[in-house]
């Protein structure tokens, strides 16, 4: 037996993308997630006799605009069709998706490889079309009954194909963050993996390296946190691996990920696959998209990450990685630009925001807005950098803007927290811990000088961290030199 | 006076002229109901207290909608707020819809009385009624016959005087067959002129929502008020609506075809075709020769292929649009030991045997490997019917052609030869694949007293020219004053 460690993947992501319309797909319908079971519908979308569906033009709005967005051809000519299966939380027995016409065709995302060239990896899109969501089962309770809340039945969905082009489990997150935020950019779909508003499906095959003919593929269903793209692809990946080494065949199917074990189970293999027998929507006309309306929603486009991106590298200067950081989330770039123009230096602002901000932020729980107004932000670092307060005082402020919302000056001067830069009164500070200890000062004295440490520690303890650290070091090397 | 005998324009002229009231008119066709119904079986549901309610709130006088007060039949297949829509079917036995049809919403606003929900084969799947979850209507001219169908009960509630008028539904001939047999007229719109939303759908590409009158005036009238585009139905047209009556005054010496130019396809009159039937037929279109139309002879090459085709995509849609039918949320539910169980059971005891075989007709042609050689081919056979019908009307400004092969036939002659029953509509299901409007009028009777029916075909939107040439042609046979002696 010929075993092959070196085996390629290769991995076709399906994205499913709650479109962040007020109404559902068809109908008039509320989208809102979570609540009660049943309110947020009508017999349009419970799918009672003799009714009809109606497009809704925002959510062909807010594809066509993720189309243009991601490089795709916009189809002049597309239609819906019917994908036939039953199943209680369909209630039609079908749902109104597209097939063989979809309304985008193309397209690509760039992801930044990381390595140290700072190359960039092309991932090209199949297609963008739009669906209408299912309703959801409920199994709880005592009793033999299941019960179905259609609430979310009819909600809008763009399904964002990719093509099999992703090579790794790392390179298949960055490609799902980099839509999300491409998404969030547009501002049509929230992207909030945990109510389930970006939901996605894998499709994973490996093959010898060198060979060009795709190997057999499974899909993977039920992914949806970022962690479990990468933790379930690489299960299914070894999986796969180990199978082929055994000398084994890769059986084409759906399996599930299972959040709990962390594995990967058979779902339905080929044989057991739904027929869905889709045919053109008949109560549907087929769209028609003029020009002039796809221009009109190009121009609505904003400034998309990677734009974005390479103007932060040229304008401020900033590290690649830096700029990476600030652009994956428009609220974050946002509040980057809106500090630097009151004034502050932009590597400091990227610097408070990549490390404090992101701290307590983690630590605190998420926002979508930052606690610490821009303009606070600004006053900090004007603090910082004419010296009245230290870096470390600085941070101390910091968390106190981020928990009470308050300016840095107030806090300053509330706590009294200016760095004492007076020459008089920290040599008296000094000259008190050099008396303090004399042990300490013998052995400076007798060459070890990374006892400096020490001293300046000493006085800041004293000055309740206040003393300005540079004007210590002077006045104990002049006191002890 | 025997008011249910009333035509609209009768009823609409007396009421308007403060002669009658609708209160006296609803209470004269609910009467009719309740002394006849039993026998005809015209209506699956008689909503004679919504009826009295209605009419009791309307006033006699000028001013008002043609329809004021003027008590009416929808077929069974519609929505009616509050009231039971089953679709002859055992799995909406009990369905009570919470809104309303379009169809009937315009009527409403237009002032109708409803009589009642009539009867249809199930899911509107036949030719005569006979496939009802719940029961056969017997045709007014002869109790032993079918009245056709899918539209049976609305057909036969004309016929009878069980109502002035009757809505009715046509997906392949269902209005224009059973108008024929029942020797009332029938008139199946363009698709997209009268709104389907709130119509249970069978074919939704081929199911359009048409008026069954006592005379074409009537049918123009029933036009007038539900026609036009609906925002709730993305295939109804939005186009400007004509007034349907305009060309009929009651002058008969006014009544000309002077400039119509009337095409006879050569493919419609056929071998095995019955013979009384090609002769009053043939008899109609010398009429209209006489009324000055200008008649020549067209080819509409694909029409042999339109059966095949038709059952191809009314199947395919129909097992789509049934499939909502699962216990699951509302009618029928047969409890099962799992979700598969309770689908199989419901669905096996819900709908009747034909509805089955569509179900599974339409759902084979749709089976992945099968689709191309079935549905696609199927679609490009349509467009082929309908390039026939478009260089037709190049050519004429009307089709004439039977609108059933026979008149009307005995209960149970057909009921287990699907083959059979499906050829009932071979004259009227290409209409409904080209898309284009066509009106059943009556034109003689058989030997055997039983009435034929002449099927006018129009272009697309041109409504006017079919119902101008068919209300010359009626005034001019008067075919229309003959009636059941039922």
């Amino acid at each position: 037996m010929k075993i092959v460690n070196d085996y390629e993947t290769v991995i076709g992501l399906e994205i499913h993308a709650q479109m962040s319309t007020q109404s559902k797909m068809f109908c008039g319908c509320p989208t809102r997630f979570g609540e009660e079971p049943n309110t947020q519908t009508c017999p349009v979308c419970i799918g009672m006799p003799g009714v009809l569906p109606v497009i809704n033009k925002l959510a062909l709005e807010f594809t066509i605009k993720t189309g243009v967005a991601l490089g795709c051809k916009i189809s002049p000519f597309s239609r819906f069709a019917r994908k036939n299966y039953f199943y209680p939380d369909l209630p039609k027995g079908y749902q109104i998706s597209q097939y063989e016409l979809p309304i985008c065709e193309g397209g690509f995302v760039t992801l930044l490889v990381d390595d140290d060239e700072g190359g960039e990896r092309r991932i090209n899109l199949t297609r963008i079309h739009m669906e209408e969501d299912a309703g959801k089962n409920i199994h709880e309770g005592a009793g033999s009954f299941s019960y179905v809340d259609l609430n979310r039945a009819g909600v809008p969905l763009m399904e964002i194909v990719s093509e099999p082009d992703i090579k790794t489990p790392k390179e298949a997150a960055a490609y799902v963050r980099k839509i999300r935020t491409i998404l969030r950019y547009l501002k049509v779909c929230d992207g909030n993996m945990e109510e389930g508003s970006l939901r996605c499906d894998a499709n994973v095959s490996l093959r010898p390296q060198g060979v060009k003919e795709l190997g057999v593929k499974t899909e993977i269903k039920n992914i949806n946190s970022f962690k479990f793209i990468e933790k379930a692809l690489e299960y299914e990946i070894q999986r796969q691996k180990r199978i082929l080494n055994e000398g084994g065949r890769i059986i084409q199917e759906t399996r599930l990920w299972n959040t709990t074990t962390g594995m990967t189970e058979s779902m339905r293999s080929k044989e057991e696959a739904h027929d869905y027998r889709y045919f053109p929507e008949p109560d549907l006309v087929p769209l028609i998209v003029d020009e002039g309306w796809i221009a009109q929603i190009r121009k609505e486009i904003p400034e998309l990450p990677d734009d974005k991106r390479q103007r932060f590298i040229n304008d401020y200067r900033l590290p690649p990685y830096d700029a990476e950081f600030l652009v994956a989330e428009e609220v974050a770039a946002d509040y980057f630009e809106d500090t630097v123009r009151l004034g502050s230096n932009p590597k400091d602002v990227s610097n408070w925001m990549m490390g404090e901000m992101m701290r307590l932020a983690k630590e605190k729980g998420k926002s979508d807005v930052p606690p610490v107004m821009p303009a606070h932000l600004n006053g900090l670092i004007k603090l910082v950098a004419d010296g009245t307060i230290n870096l470390k005082t600085a941070k101390i402020v910091f968390e106190d803007m981020f928990n009470t919302g308050k300016s840095a000056e107030e806090l300053v001067k509330e706590k009294g927290l200016v760095q004492i830069s007076d020459v008089g009164q920290l040599e008296t500070t000094v000259e008190a811990v050099i008396t303090e200890n004399p042990n300490e000062t013998a052995r400076y004295k007798a060459g070890e000088t990374k006892l400096t440490g020490f001293f300046v520690g000493e006085v800041m303890k004293k000055t309740k961290g206040k003393a300005n650290p540079k004007a210590v070091n002077e006045i104990l090397r002049r006191l002890l030199g | 006076m025997e008011l249910f005998r009333l035509t609209i324009a009768e009823a609409a002229g007396l009421i308007s002229k403060n002669e009658l009231t609708p209160l006296a008119l609803t209470e004269s066709v609910m009467g009719r109901i309740g002394a006849l119904d039993s026998l005809v079986g015209a209506y699956i549901t008689v909503t004679k207290d919504i009826a009295m309610e209605q009419a009791g709130r309307l006033s006699a006088g000028s001013g008002n909608s043609p329809l004021h007060g003027i008590p009416m039949a929808i077929k069974d297949n519609m929505c009616v707020k509050g009231v039971r829509t089953t679709c002859a079917s055992k799995i909406l036995e009990n369905f009570i819809p919470p809104y309303e049809s379009t169809v009937t919403t315009k009527l409403h606003e237009a002032g109708y009385c409803l009589t009642g929900k009539t009867n249809l084969d199930e899911f509107a799947m036949g030719s005569s009624t006979e496939n009802s979850g719940f029961f056969t209507t017997k045709n007014p001219w002869d109790i032993t016959r079918a009245p056709g169908g899918s539209s049976g009960g609305s057909a036969a509630a004309v016929a009878a005087d069980m109502c002035i008028a009757a809505i009715g539904s046509d997906t392949g001939g269902s209005i224009r067959q059973p108008a024929s047999f029942c020797g009332v007229v029938g008139l199946k719109p363009t698709y997209g002129l009268v709104s389907r939303f709130g119509l249970v759908a069978f074919a939704s590409s081929l199911d359009q929502i048409g008026p069954i009158t006592k005379t074409v005036e009537d049918a123009a009238i029933v036009l007038n008020a539900i026609a036009g585009g609906d925002n709730r139905d993305s295939t109804s047209a939005h186009n400007a609506i004509p007034d349907y009556t305009a060309s009929m005054s009651g002058d008969l010496q006014g009544i000309n075809l002077q400039g119509i130019k009337i095409g006879i396809p050569e493919e419609y009159f056929i071998d095995g075709m019955d013979r009384e039937v090609e002769a009053a037929v043939r008899a109609a279109i010398g009429e209209m020769r006489r009324l000055g139309a200008e008649v020549v002879s067209i080819k509409l090459p694909h029409t042999a292929y339109a059966v095949a085709a038709y059952y191809i995509i009314a199947t395919s849609e129909a097992s789509s649009n049934l499939a909502r039918y699962d216990g699951v949320k509302y009618g029928m539910r047969v409890s099962g030991s799992d979700l598969i169980s309770t689908y199989m059971e419901t669905r096996a005891k819900g709908f009747g045997q034909e509805v089955k075989r569509r179900i599974m007709l339409g759902t084979y042609a749709l089976s992945s490997g099968y689709y191309d050689a079935y549905y696609k081919k199927a679609q490009q056979v349509r467009t082929l019917i309908k390039r026939d019908f478009d260089e037709a009307f190049k050519l004429v400004d009307v089709i004439a052609t039977p609108t059933s092969p026979t008149t009307a036939f005995k209960i149970g002659e057909k009921a287990d030869d699907p083959l059979q029953m499906y050829l009932s509509d071979i004259f009227t299901i290409s209409v409904n694949l080209a898309g284009v409007p066509a009106i059943s009028i009556p034109c003689g009777f058989d030997s055997g007293g039983l009435p034929v029916g002449l099927q006018l075909i129009g272009r697309h939107f041109d409504e006017a020219v079919i119902l101008k040439a068919g209300h010359a042609y009626e005034r001019s046979a008067g075919w229309y004053e003959r009636r059941p002696s039922i």
